[in-house]
């Protein structure tokens, strides 16, 4: 395994006592002629939420695998509390403590929720011959770690695939925080859910915060943003429309940008002034443009 | 099998019954199964249960299908095939034969030997099917085939027959045959010590897969081998290893069978890999991957031990022993199928 590039020296005082947890700056990526990222720049702070705002086809995918050491970014750099990094694989990203949760979840259906939880980190007892897995310390952690993000979880024996896809996603970042991240990407993670599922799960990206983690939240749907965000840093074709604090952008703003334009509005606004029931019509159909990308 | 699907009520009630909790265990409905052709069997002939009888299909259950079904099970749970399974078994046998009793070697090198390429025969599987990720069921295909003619071509070029003989006649023997071949008698019935190496080789099989990290591997493998990947598991060595764990066994079977009668045939043990598979299948064992158990596979060799021995006690006509095979396996996947979707039903 190659080396982490870090200059950590945990002893030594930071230069920056303020500094984010991660920083991103000016990171471009290319594929032969095809610019994916160009200039982009945002930062994650302990405790807060960024959120990565954009279309299909933004980047948004491309930024995640900067960010989880799949990819290394042409130009720019990312910094770890002050320091400069650099990913050669995503174990290194994992053993910096940037624990992504793709949207596959990484989960095995068939398997039990505590079996899920530790695999690939499975805690072991005895030794020699007989070192074996140990289920019970394995299924009490889950319980526990569970619990502690707010999840009372019927029976850690179920498997996987019988849960609901917010109590899935529960599973995966309960994992994450517990192996130890301090930075959790999480990709799309209430897109595939319905309302009330999609509420359950920006719950738990607000017990990861309030737990002191830094949060990278990829979204393409602004009403499930705004509520947690501290940051929104907005992609369009590769390029970043800007990178807000809460306090410099409203919801209405955050979504006429998303919605990338005046033609989607100005299609509503036409729709709207047919009157009540074309109206609501109109509305509707922002809104589903907005969710559906 | 039929009783595993009689009631289910809803899911969200917490307290989950005993019965239910056996119901979704993948070796349930082959247990079922097995005390209902016992059952049956009974009505149909003394003999079937007197100690003679017993001793009969135990062994016709236990070698080679039983100690087979075990690691074919686990490769099965991780996602894989094993078409060579079978003829693996005669090709162990025939290469410590040939060895020993052909080339003088000493017998405990030859089963060295043997076991090494064995070994290597199924890391050649396992490198291929990890390699090219091509389905194993090609792969093992091609390894059938091939090993079927070695086997036989090998066999004939150094003895001129299709068969390898006295081993018996080898120093040495005696011992290795009492290991693996020799017999306790319990009530006028003879018992083959392979049955006790059977029921051994069950423990540590079903120790593995539910016990170990490995065997938490070896589900994650073949139930998501994309997820376990994002998540470390070394989802090819685990395969490989699988494999190799399969040719080993069959290492001991192909070694056993040749000890316990001194020769073996070279066309041994074609066919046979269907029915290691039909075992773990009634066992429980999803032809996907990713669920299964042990147990389960070999319950389901029992089942076919009893079935072939319990037709001719029976007194009916054998031929139309692979019949009940064939209803059996059907019964089996539809019960198995029955038990994912159970496992997988999404409460969004």
């Amino acid at each position: 395994m190659a080396d982490i590039e870090v200059t950590e020296d945990k002893a030594a005082p930071r230069n920056d006592t303020d500094a984010p947890l991660l920083e991103i700056r000016g990171v471009t990526k290319a594929f032969g002629s095809v610019i994916s990222l160009a200039d982009i720049s945002t930062t994650v702070r302990a405790g807060q939420v960024t959120c990565v705002l954009g279309d299909n086809g933004a980047g948004k995918s491309t930024f995640i695998k900067l960010l989880s050491g799949v990819y290394r970014p042409d130009q720019g750099e990312l910094l770890m509390d002050g320091e400069p990094v650099r990913f050669g694989t995503p174990r290194e990203a994992l053993d910096a403590g940037i624990a992504t949760v793709f949207q596959d979840l990484a989960v095995v259906p068939l398997m039990s929720i505590w079996r899920n939880f530790f695999l690939g980190s499975e805690p072991t007892k005895g030794r020699g011959p007989l070192r074996r897995f140990d289920a019970e310390k394995a299924k009490q952690i889950t319980r526990s770690e569970m619990a502690d993000m707010g999840i009372d979880i019927r029976d850690v024996d179920q498997p996987v695939g019988t849960l609901s896809g917010g109590e899935r996603q529960s599973v995966a970042i309960a994992r994450a925080v517990h192996f130890g991240a301090r930075l959790l990407i999480l990709d799309e993670p209430t897109s595939a859910l319905g309302v009330k599922q999609a509420g359950v799960v920006l719950k738990y990206i607000v017990q990861a915060r309030d737990k002191g983690l830094g949060v990278i939240f990829i979204t393409h749907n602004p009403h499930h943003a705004y509520p947690v965000g501290d940051r929104f840093l907005l992609l369009k074709r590769g390029k970043s429309l800007g990178d807000f604090a809460k306090s410099e952008i409203s919801l209405p703003e955050l979504t006429r940008l998303m919605a990338g334009g005046a033609e989607l509005e100005q299609l509503a606004h036409e729709l709207e002034r047919e009157g009540d029931k074309s109206g609501a019509l109109g509305r509707e159909l922002l809104e589903d443009t907005k969710t559906l990308g | 099998m039929t009783t595993a699907t009689a009631t289910r009520g809803d899911e969200r009630i917490a307290h989950v019954g005993l019965l239910r909790r056996q119901l979704v265990k993948p070796e349930f409905g082959a247990l079922v199964g097995a005390l209902v052709i016992f059952v049956f069997f009974w009505t149909q002939s003394s003999v079937f249960v007197s100690s003679a009888g017993v001793a009969n299909w135990l062994d016709a259950a236990s070698i080679p299908f039983g100690i087979m079904a075990v690691p074919v099970a686990m490769l099965m749970i991780g996602g894989h095939f094993d078409l060579s399974a079978g003829v693996q078994v005669a090709t162990a046998g025939l290469a410590t034969g040939i060895m020993t009793t052909y080339w003088g070697l000493n017998v405990y090198a030859s089963l060295v030997v043997s076991l090494l390429l064995m070994l290597a025969i199924g890391f050649v599987n396992g490198y291929l099917v990890t390699r090219t990720g091509l389905p194993s069921f090609i792969i093992t295909l091609g390894m059938f085939l091939g090993l079927q003619g070695v086997n036989i071509g090998a066999t004939k070029q150094v003895t001129n027959k299709v068969t390898v003989d006295n081993l018996n006649l080898v120093p040495g023997y005696q011992f290795l045959k009492d290991v693996v071949g020799s017999t306790i008698t319990i009530g006028g019935g003879q018992f083959p010590i392979a049955i006790l190496w059977w029921v051994l080789f069950t423990a540590i099989g079903s120790w593995v897969l539910l016990k170990t990290r490995f065997g938490n591997w070896t589900f994650a493998t073949g139930g998501d081998p994309n997820a376990s990947k994002n998540v470390g598991v070394p989802t090819n060595r685990t395969t490989i290893a699988l494999f190799m764990i399969t040719s080993a066994m069959a290492w001991f079977v192909g070694n056993t069978l040749i000890l316990r009668s001194g020769s073996l045939q070279a066309q041994f043990g074609v066919g046979t890999e269907l029915i290691f598979i039909v075992a773990a299948v009634i066992g429980g064992c999803l032809l996907t991957g990713g669920y299964g158990s042990v147990i389960g596979a070999s319950v389901g060799a029992l089942i076919f031990g009893m079935t072939q021995q319990g037709i001719v006690y029976a007194g009916w006509d054998s031929d139309w022993f692979k019949l009940f095979v064939g209803v059996m396996l059907l019964l089996a996947v539809l019960a198995n199928q029955f038990v994912r979707r159970y496992a997988e039903q999404s409460r969004r």
